[in-house]
C-alpha cells in the first residue's frame, strides 16, 4: 500500500497541510495509488482529518524525535523547503515534492529547494500547484542525490594545520 | 586542557587541536565527524544560551572524553531592533572573547548564523594580537547557493578559509573555496 508522507519541520506550515488534505489533492493522490498519508504538522493550528477521505486512510503527528522511521516507510515525501528535510529525504533515496512557504520572507531555504530541483533530484512547487505537480509527476525521472564527501576538508585542514 | 597527542600517525604530541563550533547543529556535527578525532581533539562545541537542543545534540554525538559544550549570549534574535542588537552583540562579544582566550584554539570551526561571528572574530584579535597559531575557517551551509549568509559576507575577508558547498558561489566570491558537498 503506497505512503505519503508529509512533513512541516519543526514550526508550521498549516497552509501546507491544509492544501495536502484538501479533497481535490486527496482525491489525485488516491489516482495515482497512495493510499495512506501520515503528516507531521509541527505547531500549526491546522488539525488534519484522521479516517479515511478520498481513498486515502489519514492519521497525524505534531512531532517526533526523529521522522527518519516515517520517511524509510514512505513512497512519497511532501515537505517544506527546509535544508534539514530535503537532504534527509534524499539522503534516504526517498521520492520528494517540496512545497516552498511562500508567506516566509526571506525565504533561503528555497534557495537548496530550487537548486535540487534544477539538477533534477526531487520536484519543487507551491501550494497552488502542488495538486497539479502530484498529478503529473514522474517519480522515474528523478535522479538519486550523489552523497556527500567531506573527505577534501578534512585533509585541506590538516594540511592548512601542519597535521599532513 | 587536555593534549590531542597522535602516537599511532607520529605526530608531535605537543600537537594541541583544540576545535571549537558554532551554528546551525547538525551541519556542524557532520563537518566535525569527518575530522579526525585523535587529531582533532579536545573539542569545545560552543553555542548560543538558550539553544540548549543543538548543544546537547553536540554532547550525545560526540563520545570521546574531550568534547565539552559551552554556551555564549545570543547576539541577536530575529526582529529585534537595531539599537538593541548592539548592545547584545557587545555582550556576546565579550563572551566570546573570554572564552576563546581561556580555551586558545588551534582551530575555529564555525557555520551558520548569528554565535560564530564573535567566536570567529575573538579567535582572529587572538592571532593578530597574541600572535597565537589559530585557524579560522567558515563553512557556508549548504542552503546557500546563490549568496552568503551574513556570517559568511562578515568572515569573507577575514576569516582564514571561507568554504562554500556549490560552485556558482565562487563566481561572486572568487576568495571562497570549494571541494564539493560537503554535508
Amino acid at each position: 500500500m503506497a505512503r505519503v508522507f508529509v512533513t512541516v519541520g519543526t514550526t508550521e506550515f498549516d497552509k501546507l497541510v491544509r492544501t495536502v488534505t484538501s479533497t481535490d489533492v486527496l482525491r489525485t493522490l488516491s489516482s495515482r495509488g497512495y493510499r495512506e498519508m501520515v503528516l507531521q504538522i509541527g505547531a500549526g493550528k491546522t488539525e488534519p482529518p484522521t479516517g479515511t477521505v478520498e481513498g486515502v486512510a489519514v492519521r497525524w503527528f505534531r512531532s517526533k524525535p526523529s521522522i527518519a522511521e516515517d520517511m524509510a516507510a514512505a513512497d512519497l515525501v511532501i515537505g517544506h523547503a527546509g535544508a534539514g528535510t530535503c537532504l534527509e529525504a534524499l539522503r534516504a533515496g526517498r521520492a520528494l515534492v517540496v512545497v516552498t512557504n511562500t508567506t516566509l520572507m526571506d525565504n533561503h531555504q528555497a534557495e537548496l529547494a530550487g537548486r535540487l530541483a534544477a539538477d533534477g533530484h526531487l520536484l519543487h512547487c507551491v501550494c497552488e500547484t502542488l495538486r497539479d505537480t502530484l498529478a503529473e509527476m514522474d517519480l522515474s525521472q528523478l535522479r538519486p542525490l550523489p552523497p556527500a564527501d567531506p573527505t577534501p576538508f578534512a585533509e585541506h585542514l590538516e594540511r592548512r594545520l601542519g597535521l599532513r | 586542557m587536555a593534549l590531542g597527542s597522535d602516537a599511532e600517525c607520529g605526530e608531535d604530541c605537543t600537537d594541541n587541536e583544540s576545535s571549537l563550533g558554532g551554528g546551525h547543529t547538525s551541519e556542524m556535527l557532520s563537518l566535525a565527524a569527518a575530522l579526525d578525532r585523535r587529531r582533532f581533539c579536545p573539542r569545545v562545541y560552543v553555542a548560543a544560551a538558550g539553544d540548549s537542543l543543538s548543544g546537547e545534540r553536540a554532547l550525545r554525538t560526540e563520545e570521546e572524553d574531550g568534547a565539552r559544550l559551552e554556551t555564549i549570549p545570543r547576539s541577536r534574535r530575529v526582529g529585534q531592533s537595531w539599537v538593541s542588537s548592539v548592545w547584545t552583540t557587545a555582550v556576546a562579544m565579550l563572551a566570546a572573547l573570554r572564552l576563546v582566550f581561556t580555551v586558545r584554539p588551534r582551530l575555529v570551526l564555525a557555520n551558520g548564523p548569528g554565535t560564530c561571528v564573535p567566536v570567529c572574530l575573538s579567535a582572529l584579535l587572538m592571532k593578530w594580537l597574541l600572535w597565537r597559531p589559530v585557524h579560522v575557517t567558515f563553512v557556508e551551509s549548504v542552503c546557500r547557493v546563490r549568496s552568503l549568509s551574513l556570517s559568511g559576507q562578515i568572515l569573507y575577508r577575514l576569516a582564514d578559509d571561507v568554504i562554500v558547498q556549490w560552485p556558482e558561489l565562487l563566481q561572486r566570491y572568487p576568495r571562497a573555496l570549494y571541494m564539493g558537498r560537503l554535508v
